[in-house]
């Protein structure tokens, strides 16, 4: 039998009866991939050690700046509504994540993907990969330049569609602080109906998914902005000024 | 201050997370190169064909690296950091060395993380090289863990590297891993 839309509701609803707390649960039925692919054993907790206490180093060899810019990828400009994301990355104890590696991707305009995968009727734009790659600043900023992704259909249950998002991979300076996520847009009316979303069950927590429009981003007969802060986990190890790559300390100096 | 939650990374992060010779921490003539290598497995045994992994290593001699360019690897530097996806029969592979012991006496390991779709959060866990049973029987974490399911986080040897499989659930699960600071932050 094919589920509905009415269907994962009742799911969902029944999972929000069993908060799982602010991280998503891995065993959360309404998103059928994740029945056979969650862990059912509890996580073993241990004290990191050796190189869990520390990150990979980024630089600007590993990132041009331009590569902030989703717009400017090919010939021509890409059709849609273009934004720019900014905000910070700070670790559990408020510090600034500097100098670490984010990297987002997300859909078109027309809610497609540039992936072979993805087989949703919707145009492709020959002016937009929809990759970014960018270094945090010594305050832990970030900043980037794309175009509003649309939201797209997907086959978890009939007329199943994912809210507007873009996907981030974020470093911190220690590898346990290591996520990838999920950034949403603020007023979404697809929210209450994801599976994906709805799996993190205290409604706090999956607020912080949610950028907030801000008019000090938007640019005049340019782009719109809109704001997302980061918070990771905390650090084990304090962080040190040695921590900074030795070839930037030497760009810097 | 609230973490961030995670969300999986979906069908579609080759788009966003691959890029040219990300599995090779050096390049594969290197003399001393080993093949890491493995598959994952879902709870029914079956492969997954979208997961992606990252290992990240000391280097021979049990020094971390400090050295930027795993994203444009200039074929000199080590810089311990790799990113492999699994092709469509759920097999990955890197090419990198064998890490030290960053202590006499401790047991290396490649702290390792996996994503996938499906998967709505990453997953931490350790590869082991094997071999010293000293060093492994003195081991914190091995120590921790039933003798039943240890196993999962020692890599096997083979003539030309090592196999490491990951299976999410069921049979043979591999110890996933949390730590104090990752717990708590959700506390």
């Amino acid at each position: 039998m094919e589920l509905s839309q009415a269907d994962i509701n009742t799911e969902i609803e029944a999972a929000a009866q069993r908060p799982g707390g602010p991280q998503p649960k891995l065993d959360y039925p309404p998103y059928r991939s994740s029945i056979l692919r969650h862990p059912k054993q509890p996580a073993q907790l241990i004290d990191p050690e050796a190189v869990e206490l520390w990150a990979p180093a980024f630089g600007h060899r590993d990132v041009a700046d331009d590569e902030a810019d989703l717009t400017i990828q090919h010939a021509g400009i890409p059709i849609g509504e273009r934004i720019v994301v900014s905000g910070r990355v700070l670790d559990g104890d408020g510090r600034p994540a500097a100098n670490q590696l984010v990297e987002v991707w997300q859909a078109n305009a027309a809610g497609r993907y540039r992936h072979q995968r993805d087989q949703h009727p919707a145009p492709h734009d020959p002016n937009f990969t929809g990759v970014g790659r960018m270094l945090t600043g010594p305050d832990g900023s970030y900043r980037f330049q794309t175009i509003k992704p649309g939201p797209y259909p997907w086959r978890n249950h009939v007329n199943a569609w994912r809210p507007a998002h873009i996907h981030f991979s974020i470093f911190g300076s220690e590898f346990t602080q290591r996520v990838v996520t999920q950034m949403y847009f603020p007023g979404d009316p697809l929210f209450s109906l994801d599976p994906i979303y709805q799996s993190i069950t205290d409604p706090k927590a999956r607020d912080l998914l949610i950028a907030q429009y801000d008019h000090d981003l938007t640019t005049p007969e340019w782009s719109t902005g809109y704001r997302w802060d980061i918070v990771l986990t905390g650090t084990h190890r304090t962080p040190l000024e040695s921590d900074v790559p030795v070839s930037d300390v030497e760009e810097d100096a | 201050m609230s973490a961030v939650p995670g969300q999986t990374v979906g069908p579609f992060f080759h788009l966003g997370l691959e890029y040219p010779g990300m599995n090779e921490l050096v390049v594969p003539g290197h003399p001393r190169a080993v093949r890491l290598h493995g598959h994952v497995y879902d709870g029914d045994g079956a492969p997954v064909p979208d997961a992606v992994l990252e290992i990240w290593q000391a280097d021979p001699q049990g020094h971390i690296p400090r050295q930027p360019g795993s994203l444009r690897r200039d074929g000199w530097t080590f810089t311990g950091w790799g990113r492999a996806a699994t092709e469509p029969d759920g097999h990955y592979q890197f090419t990198t060395l064998e890490p030290g012991a960053t202590e006499p006496g401790k047991a290396p390991f490649f702290a390792v993380t996996v994503f996938a779709r499906g998967l709505m959060d990453r997953l931490f866990t350790r590869a082991y090289l094997p071999g010293d049973d000293g060093a492994l029987a003195a081991d914190a974490l091995l120590s921790a863990v039933g003798p039943d399911r240890r196993g999962t986080l020692i890599a096997t040897r083979e003539p030309d590297g090592l196999v490491f499989d990951v299976r999410l659930q069921g049979d043979g699960e591999t110890v996933f891993l949390t730590y104090p600071r990752v717990r708590d932050a959700w506390a």
